[in-house]
């Protein structure tokens, strides 16, 4: 039993919060195991920073429990304070210290002993590739250095939590996949929560997806099954001389097909790869010329569609 | 925890140009007084040694310039405290420290006492100047306790009004002109609200009406007088400032 509790790093219970009549977080749960990192996933304003501000107690829940390793965050606030570590979407950082002054004082907040503390500071920097700046000033450095240092700040008092409210947003590509890589090894020791509005992102780093949207918890599963939901085996077929779109829905094995362009049509396949297979034999035999066929990208405003349709159903 | 907040906005204070500006010009200014007083005091030094008993140079050299000072502290302690919460917010760092294991009592307290030492450098500066004096003539030490003792009261009371007003709101510049306007608005009633009570025959609201005026609280103190009255007033507006800080703050995280 109390393996179990230990297993579970973060659970939150029924989390809700009005501001006045309007209802930004609706009844959400939310649960998190050691080693493994969650995609918060949804569009602007569905309520992820919300969700993540009352996980690390910024913020009061207007109903709902949260419990960090067991300990309940409303009740023992400094307890379970010292278990997550956050990085908020501005990183908060006081742009007058340097980087070592900075993260010795985040380890200070976060009660490390002093003998602990140069080892935690110097700990962080290294996982975070900020051995070598840290006599300069924060407010010299880049964004993608900043926003290290925001998330060396998160992880320098060893959270067994980590929440990240969109760590890679304004960063440029090069920057983007270190950071990845960066949440992906913190998986192995820590829990990760990373909010994004970025599907491939997820894909990229987290072992599970939560979907939000307008509030509620629309989807939550793996990661594997989210691909397998949101691609429902959809392909994108380009043919240079096209027969008429009812003889495209007339194929066996395609449920619905859409023009995207005179040359370029998005097929909804029922079956499995046989389906694809004699997608190539009609269009080999009727000589439509086929020059792509590819399967289809979906959008993370796809996915929405057809979960908030899913919904209604 | 609350000394390394308040260790922090030491650093922070003396990281900014503000500090050095109001060190030097508060040093410039009590400087110039304290040597014009000197200077008026040994011109009539003779005609004072004839009365019976004549008042020394601490009543006349040490005290007005401890009353400068608290004129001046009017100024700059809404200066010093603007940032305290408001950048912490403009700036969005309100949450590390929301984040880290602190209680917000905890964050406000460690935000005055490093205020409250930067402000304590300033009265010890003052009062090395009439200590300079100790050398070549005979100090009353005492009278120069208590008005240390009534200026450090009067610069806990402001900065818990600027630290407050600070709360309000996440614009530094905002914050010091509502703390100024605050203090200045509470100098001015403290004043006639007393003296009217007290010329109506309303005794017990006219010594409430004095809990909101530091500087008349100060008096007693620049005359040598530890009056306990005094100092349970001061002590108090101090205290229900601080406490209205602290709900400010949480009530922030309550309403986001």
């Amino acid at each position: 039993m109390a393996d179990q509790e230990a297993v579970t790093t973060l659970s939150a219970r029924g989390l809700t919060r009005n501001f006045g009549a309007h209802t930004a977080v609706r009844g959400i749960n939310l649960e998190l195991r050691r080693g493994e990192v969650v995609g918060l996933l949804g569009p602007n304003g569905a309520g992820k920073t919300t969700t993540m501000q009352m996980l690390t107690g910024n913020l009061a829940p207007t109903a709902g429990t949260i419990s960090i390793c067991g300990i309940d965050l409303l009740d023992h606030p400094a307890a379970a304070k010292a278990r997550i570590g956050y990085l908020p979407e501005t990183p908060p950082l006081y742009r007058e210290l340097n980087v070592d002054e900075y993260l010795t004082l985040a380890a200070r907040l976060h009660r490390i002993p002093k003998a602990r503390r140069r080892e935690a500071v110097d700990g962080a920097k290294q996982r975070c590739g900020l051995a070598g700046v840290g006599g300069k000033l924060i407010g010299a450095l880049s964004k993608g250095f900043q926003q290290r240092v925001g998330i060396a700040q998160a992880i320098v008092h060893g959270p067994d939590v980590v929440v990240l409210d969109e760590p890679t947003v304004g960063l440029d590509p090069n920057q983007i996949r270190e950071i990845r890589s960066l949440i992906r090894e913190l998986g192995g020791k820590h829990s990760v929560i990373l909010s994004t509005h970025i599907l491939p992102e997820v894909e990229a780093v987290c072992d599970r997806v939560q979907i939000m949207h307008h509030g509620n918890l629309v989807y939550s599963d793996t990661i594997s099954a989210l691909k397998d939901f949101q691609s429902g085996h959809t392909v994108v077929l380009g043919l240079r001389r096209p027969p008429a779109m009812d003889e495209l829905a007339a194929l066996p094995g395609v449920a619905t097909a859409e023009g995207i362009s005179e040359t370029l049509f998005r097929l909804q396949l029922t079956g499995d790869g046989d389906s694809v297979d004699a997608l190539v034999k009609q269009s080999a035999g009727k000589d439509w010329g086929l020059y792509r066929l590819s399967p289809a990208q979906t959008s993370l405003e796809d996915v929405f569609v057809n979960l908030t349709r899913r919904e209604e159903k | 925890m609350i000394f390394t907040i308040a260790g922090k906005e030491l650093k922070a204070l003396f990281a900014s140009p503000l500090a050095w500006v109001v060190l030097t010009g508060m040093q410039f200014i009590i400087g110039y007084g304290f040597l014009k007083r000197l200077d008026d005091f040994l011109q009539i030094q003779p005609q004072l040694s004839q009365m019976p008993s004549p008042p020394g140079v601490t009543e006349l050299v040490a005290a007005p310039t401890f009353a400068t000072v608290a004129a001046v502290l009017l100024f700059a302690v809404p200066l010093l405290a603007m940032r305290l919460i408001a950048e912490e917010y403009r700036n969005q760092t309100m949450v590390l420290l929301m984040s880290a294991p602190l209680s917000i009592t905890e964050i406000v307290l460690g935000k005055f006492l490093g205020l409250i030492a930067f402000l304590l450098l300033i009265i010890g500066l003052t009062a090395l100047m009439p200590l300079s004096l100790a050398g070549g003539t005979r100090l009353d030490y005492g009278l120069l306790l208590s008005l240390v003792a009534g200026l450090v009261l009067l610069a806990a009371s402001f900065a818990a009004v600027s630290l407050y007003v600070s709360c309000l709101t996440a614009h530094p510049m905002v914050a010091a002109l509502g703390a100024f306007g605050v203090l200045l608005a509470m100098l001015l009633m403290g004043e006639t609200a007393g003296d009217s009570l007290r010329a109506r025959g309303w005794h017990v609201p006219a010594a409430l009406a004095q809990v909101l005026s530091p500087v008349k609280n100060f008096e007693p103190f620049g005359k040598g007088l530890i009056d306990t009255y005094a100092l349970a007033c001061s002590l108090l507006l101090t205290i229900v400032f601080l406490a209205l800080a602290i709900r400010q703050l949480d009530a922030k995280r309550l309403r986001g």
